[in-house]
């Protein structure tokens, strides 16, 4: 699917620069021409809107860091400076903040789609496994961000989430001094995060690269799961798909907008209002909404190394899943009793954000240990047996068959 | 010719070993300094001690102060603490280890071992902790928890009268710097 176009430009110049360094021939082929399924749903604009917010992010970020000063004593000064004096300082300090909140529901609902549909199974293993590393440092991006303002949230998450190592046997306490430059958190660990909050997003930038490299080579999945067999199961990229994706993102955007401009602190929390201080711990520090699941993970587990274990692997066993899940269709479409699984999955993972924003005691303890048995076991005992349990439903021979057969066109 | 050739690969395979070890090597070494400068540097080591003078403590108060930006909790320990503290058998605690830097590292957490200082004085009426949650780093609160002593509302842990772990998932005892007195009402710490 990939390859030259043999496309000859009419343009002299552009045809000139083209046999020099064929870019023009790169996107006439990869974002124009390129043959996607003709029955992609609405699931599918997930990816291109986690790009935009991406660009969002780096394009906030860097002009925040113009005002932006990294220092204990300077960090959440410059922050209110940023609110009160600078020219739309506010706007863009809100974008930021509540741009990586929506980068992270994008991401989750694109990683969803890819759970429903099967878009990890051969021949896409390495596509969804970089997915996953994307998603990793995101996590970490978005930690050392948090950690800049310099507020109470920010200090103790910073405090908290640097502990995690310690759990290392033997080494921990090494590891932790080393990432905290010294023997508690405070400037040395702030310039480091500040200087990698500004480096991991260009990382990403990097991986998504590699993210879409990939996909171009296999091409995409779809709502049925059956790979293209002729071109009347594709569209062209352009215009099909260019519009249909921006107009996912502008009504996203309109949802994002609204956050920012009439409930721009919805999603935080006050205390972080609050300058750091070493000398006292908020009464109860949650960290921000996408990371309650697995925040929850790791307290559900009485033991401190066992936590840290089991919130990690909840991060790396989906590396896996392309030789976990072993069945040959691909859409839970056709695979109503795993559908059934997956929906458990799903409410398992909101009900564990739920369990993770309340204190780790009572009910709540037992609720967030049930979410996280299940959790694992829908990876490694439901996904390998159903794989081998289930008869699916027939699939159609083609993405168009399954498209007529629905009476569409 | 033959045995000439021989050499020549024998040699080129030598120089492109050696190479290739020389370049994997110095590429390994001078990784260290990169990993090296993330590590606490002088300025930081060199943190001084702090005094503290505890004549102003009324029984039953405790002050938080800093010391290598950590909090120290310092603690005038009411009777009642004290006997609680003491009475506890080794057997219930959680973590039989006294978790004092003063103290040879296996020394067992009854209440004397957690108030010694580094030449072996005992003031049971003070204690000297290092106010952070073995857990995972918090400050817990004093005299709360089901134990009377600290609570940490990160994530649950319950410390008795001596700062030692009884309830939650801290895995140890609460730990004691180095200190010693250098009068009868006076401490330094570090
Ligand atoms: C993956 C992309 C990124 C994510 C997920 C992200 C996330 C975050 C988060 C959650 C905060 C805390 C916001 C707050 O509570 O105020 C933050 C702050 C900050 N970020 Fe980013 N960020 C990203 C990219 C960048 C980039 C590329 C730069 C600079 C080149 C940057 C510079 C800053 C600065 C200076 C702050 C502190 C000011 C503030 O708190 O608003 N960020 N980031
Ligand atoms: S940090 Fe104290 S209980 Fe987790």
């Amino acid at each position: 699917m990939s390859g030259h176009s043999t496309y000859e430009f009419k343009n002299p110049l552009i045809r000139w620069f083209d046999s020099r360094l064929p870019i023009f021939s790169m996107i006439k082929a990869q974002a124009i021409d390129f043959p996607t399924p003709r029955n992609l749903n609405y699931w599918w604009v997930f990816g291109g809107i986690a790009a935009t917010m991406l660009v969002v992010q780096l394009v906030t970020g860097i002009v925040l860091v113009m005002h932006y000063t990294p220092h204990v004593d300077l960090a959440f000064d410059s922050v209110e400076k940023i609110m009160r004096d600078v020219n739309y300082g506010w706007l863009l300090r809100w974008l930021h903040a509540n741009g990586a909140a929506f980068f992270f529901l994008a991401v989750y609902i694109h990683i969803f789609r890819g759970l429903y549909y099967g878009s990890y199974k051969a021949p896409r293993e390495v596509l969804w496994m970089i997915g996953i590393v994307i998603l990793i440092v995101m996590m970490a991006t978005a930690f050392m961000g948090y950690v800049l303002p310099w507020g109470q949230m920010s200090y103790w998450a910073a405090v908290v989430i640097t502990n995690l190592f310690s759990a290392i046997p033997w080494v921990g306490e090494t590891i932790v001094q080393w990432l905290w430059g010294g023997f508690s958190v405070d400037n040395p660990t702030l310039q480091r995060f500040f200087s990698l909050h500004y480096l991991l997003p260009f990382v990403l930038a990097a991986l998504v690269f590699l993210h879409i490299w990939a996909l171009h080579v296999t091409g995409n999945n779809n709502p049925d799961g059956i790979e293209v067999k002729t071109e009347q199961d594709t569209l062209p990229f352009h215009p099909y798909y260019t519009m249909k994706d921006l107009y996912a993102i502008l009504v996203f955007f309109l949802v994002f907008l609204a956050f920012v401009f009439y409930s721009p602190w919805y999603m935080g929390h006050a205390i972080n209002f609050v300058p750091a201080d070493p000398l006292v711990t908020p009464a109860h520090i949650v960290p921000e909404w996408y990371f309650l699941p697995q925040y929850a993970m790791l307290r559900a587990v009485p033991d401190k190394l066992g936590g840290v274990v089991v919130m990690f692997a909840s991060l790396i066993v989906p590396m896996f899943l392309p030789w976990l899940d072993r069945s040959p269709v691909r859409s839970l479409r056709y695979r109503p009793l795993t559908r059934f699984f997956f929906w458990l999955f799903a409410i398992a993972c909101l009900v564990l954000g739920i369990a993770g924003a309340q204190p780790a005691e009572g009910a709540w303890l037992w609720v967030a240990r049930i979410g996280t048995l299940y959790y694992f076991a829908y990876f490694l005992v439901i996904l390998p047996l159903m794989g081998k349990l289930e008869k699916p439903k027939p699939v159609p021979p083609s993405i168009t068959d399954a498209v007529l057969s629905r009476g569409g066109h | 010719m033959s045995t000439s050739t021989m050499q020549d690969v024998s040699r080129r395979d030598f120089l492109y070993v050696a190479t290739g070890a020389v370049g994997a090597v110095g590429t390994g070494l001078a990784l260290w300094p990169f990993i090296d400068q993330m590590n606490p540097d002088a300025s930081v080591l060199a943190l001084a001690s702090t005094e503290f003078d505890l004549a102003p403590l009324q029984e039953g108060q405790g002050v938080t102060i800093k010391w290598r930006g950590k909090p120290v909790f310092i603690r005038y320990r009411t009777q009642e603490e004290i006997k609680k503290a003491k009475e506890t058998p080794l057997a219930e605690l959680k973590d039989p280890i006294a978790r004092n830097l003063n103290l040879p590292a296996d020394a067992p957490a009854t209440d004397e071992n957690r108030v010694k200082d580094a030449e072996g004085k005992v003031n049971e009426k003070y204690l000297v902790q290092i106010g952070i949650c073995t857990h995972l780093g918090c400050v817990p609160l004093g005299e709360a928890g089901d134990y009377n002593g600290w609570f940490c509302p990160c994530h649950g842990s319950h410390y008795d009268t001596a700062g030692r772990i009884r309830f939650g998932p801290a895995p140890r005892n609460l730990d004691i710097p180095p200190f010693k007195y250098i009068s009868d009402t006076k401490i330094v710490i570090g």
